[in-house]
């Protein structure tokens, strides 16, 4: 099946030279993930861009309804999440498992922060009517592309929430198994590979925040 | 090997970099600057997301192959929406030609 490490040398499968070959092609394969993870992302924000042009005004007036002390609130945590997370991979470089341990607990720990927040502003969402469909409550000139507005702003953060949902899942498996010694300093990299994804949703809010929160609220 | 370790105060630089940038658009948002509005919250978040590219996620310290796969997926991120946009502006500028005439039928 593949080498078992020898005592100080980094685990890798049979197929590959040596580690760093190894570390090269998991690396790659992740990117390679994260750019169809980018396309996916895209075609929502180019409808965004496009209704964004069109109705400028709905779009402005949506953005003042949105909470932006929760919203500002929730980009410090998920920014020190990903801090925590770099932190984690790097104690994992040096093979200091139990501080890439605490730095993962803290990273899922700010990961769940953030959709506690997200389940408030969804909740009040649905109490004001906001919620495209037959009970959509505002009325008047802006009340279509408010509608457009807050289709794209559940398709968009819900998107982020469910890829968010899925790395706590998975952030939890790697904890357990790190936890059980089965990641280990001889074979760290699920750790590396798992930061990549993690930072990527957090890029994906760095551009959700402004473009939802802020435009339009001068 | 398990890729380069970055020093500890890049990673605490780089998230106060992130902590101050969050603050500058934050700031700005409310500060009328007419259609530059736009482009101040673009470049503030492209910044962010540079930095978060080229150090949490190492591609600063990655080969050549890395390097060009994080840049690929958003040169085509950029043709999307590019393409997209000039379709939907470009429309009505010329006429859409008139619809063919079927022949009757006898």
């Amino acid at each position: 099946m593949s080498h078992s490490a020898k005592p100080g040398e980094t685990y890798y499968a049979h197929q590959f030279e040596d580690a760093a070959q190894s570390h090269e092609s998991i690396t790659l394969g992740m990117w390679i993930f994260l750019i169809t993870e980018v396309m996916f992302f895209g075609g929502l924000f180019a409808a965004y861009t496009i209704y964004r042009a069109q109705y400028s005004a709905a779009f402005d007036e949506g953005s003042h309804m949105l909470d932006i002390t929760l919203g500002c609130f929730n980009t410090v945590v998920l920014i020190l999440s990903s801090l925590t997370m770099a932190l984690a991979v790097r104690c994992a470089q040096l093979g200091k498992m139990t501080g890439a341990l605490f730095n993962m607990v803290l990273t899922l720990g700010l990961g769940t922060v953030f959709l506690g927040v997200k389940a408030v502003e969804y909740t009040a969402k649905f109490q004001h009517g906001l919620v495209p469909g037959p009970n959509f409550a505002p009325h008047g000139v802006h009340s279509f592309g408010l509608e457009l507005y807050y289709s794209l702003y559940f398709a968009l953060t819900g998107m982020h929430a469910v890829h968010m949902i899925i790395g706590a899942v998975i952030l939890m498996v790697i904890i357990g198994l790190t936890a059980k010694g089965k990641i280990n300093k001889t074979y760290n990299s699920p750790i590396e590979i798992f930061g990549l994804y993690w930072h990527f949703v957090d890029i994906v809010w760095i551009f959700l925040f402004p473009l939802l929160y802020l435009l339009g609220r001068h | 090997m398990s890729g380069h370790v970055v020093p500890l105060r890049i990673y605490f630089g780089i998230f106060a970099a992130l902590m101050l940038l969050t603050a500058a658009t934050v700031w700005a948002a409310f500060q009328d600057f007419g259609i530059l509005n736009t482009v101040v919250a673009l470049g503030i978040a492209i910044l962010k997301a540079t930095l978060v590219i080229l150090y949490f996620m190492h591609v600063r310290y990655s080969s050549g192959l890395v390097r060009i796969s994080a840049v690929i997926g958003f040169v085509f991120l950029v043709l999307l929406i590019g393409y997209v946009a000039a379709d939907v502006a470009s429309r009505g500028w010329m006429p859409a030609p008139a619809p063919i005439q079927s022949a009757p039928l006898h």
